[in-house]
């Protein structure tokens, strides 16, 4: 009926990708995207590894390597220390480790909705 | 007072430490403020503000105006201010910073976008190239009636005052944390990768009354608030 809640797919430290991607599971990128990501209703987690140059619309977005394009999240958005980010940041709620850098603008939008 | 070269060999020296992004200390102190105290009072009765934060990526200040609805904007200008890239010569043959490349990457906003910034320590620890082409840019993204905040050392603070970012933690109240250390991997001019490492950001000149009036002398009001930690804090309007 669904798929396990456990479902990611990832694109390994020494994949290069060109283009829009899109899916309905969690992705986890160590390597190198270039173009857009869409997951709605899922999440993005950039690895450590990972340099990511693409606009990104997903529920949640995790950065721990490189990112620079805007970031809309309709959930969260965790910048952890490592996180190099040169982007705009649209989000519910955002959480940034000491030591993560940021260039760009952070928009918090509290949805009230029922 | 070290010159743009210097900085830079600075900074290329190499170090056997890991590459990371720049790591910063932990020693932190707190001061009172009375150019935040100021500017609270403005913004804690407005709604869906735009700021624009000059320091390094400061988690707390974030924190400060997104939990109030407004819109913050991180610019790390300092950091900026050290690419290799920017490094050229003047007429004389001089070693500046190339500032037309440099506000073609940086502070590239509408004009009229911001009702705050803050600039803190910023211009006393800037290259002296890009000191006045930086407050031009910042006039023209500040909506007017808007104001900036900006943080100068007194002659007495001494020539090794170290660079701080800072921490928003009350109204009135900032937690500073000195730079201590810097390290990255950065491309050099024959394309090896070094390791640059710093001690932090070294004071550039000491600014008087008088320059302060001069390089804001496009604004509208200023208002100078002496400190007792031989800081002299700036609140300008535009």
């Amino acid at each position: 009926m669904s798929t396990p809640a456990t479902a990611l797919a990832q694109i390994g430290k020494s994949v290069f990708i060109k283009g829009e991607l899109s899916g309905s599971e969690d992705l986890y990128v160590d390597g190198q995207v270039e173009g857009s990501i869409a997951l709605k209703g899922n999440s993005l987690t950039v690895g450590p590894n990972g340099q990511v140059k693409a606009s990104v619309d997903a529920k949640g977005v995790v950065v721990q390597g490189k990112l620079e394009g805007n970031i809309q999240a309709s959930d969260r958005v965790d910048l952890r220390k490592s996180a190099i980010v040169t982007g705009d940041i649209t989000a519910q709620r955002i959480s940034i480790e000491e030591g993560a850098f940021l260039k760009g603008k952070v928009d918090i939008h509290r949805t009230d909705q029922k | 007072m070290s010159s743009v070269s210097q900085t830079f060999m600075k900074l290329f020296r190499g170090s056997s430490g890991p590459d990371t992004i720049p790591a910063q200390g932990s020693q932190k102190l707190t001061r009172r403020s009375s150019g935040l105290g100021e500017l609270t009072r403005t913004w804690e009765s407005a709604e869906n503000l735009c700021i624009l934060d000059l320091g390094s990526t400061s988690p707390t200040n974030i924190r400060h105006f997104t939990e109030h609805g407004h819109r913050i904007y991180s610019e790390d200008l300092l950091t900026a201010s050290t690419d290799p890239e920017l490094l050229t010569k003047d007429d004389q043959g001089v070693a500046v910073l190339d500032s037309r490349k440099f506000l073609a990457d940086n502070l590239v906003y509408p004009a009229a976008h911001f009702d705050f910034i803050l600039c803190w320590n910023l211009p006393d620890y800037l290259d002296e190239s890009l000191v006045k082409p930086v407050v031009g840019r910042l006039w023209s993204v500040l909506k007017p009636g808007g104001m900036l905040l900006a943080f100068f050392h007194t002659r007495d603070a001494g020539p090794d005052s170290p660079c701080h970012r800072f921490h928003i933690v009350g109204a009135d109240t900032l937690e500073m944390q000195k730079i201590v250390l810097r390290r990255e991997a950065r491309r050099g001019p024959t394309g090896a990768v070094h390791t640059a490492i710093s001690d932090g950001f070294q004071l550039q000149r000491v600014f008087n009354n008088r320059h302060i009036e001069n390089l804001f002398r496009d604004f509208a009001s200023i208002k100078f608030f002496l400190a007792r930690d031989n800081v002299r804090e700036v609140l300008v309007v535009r």
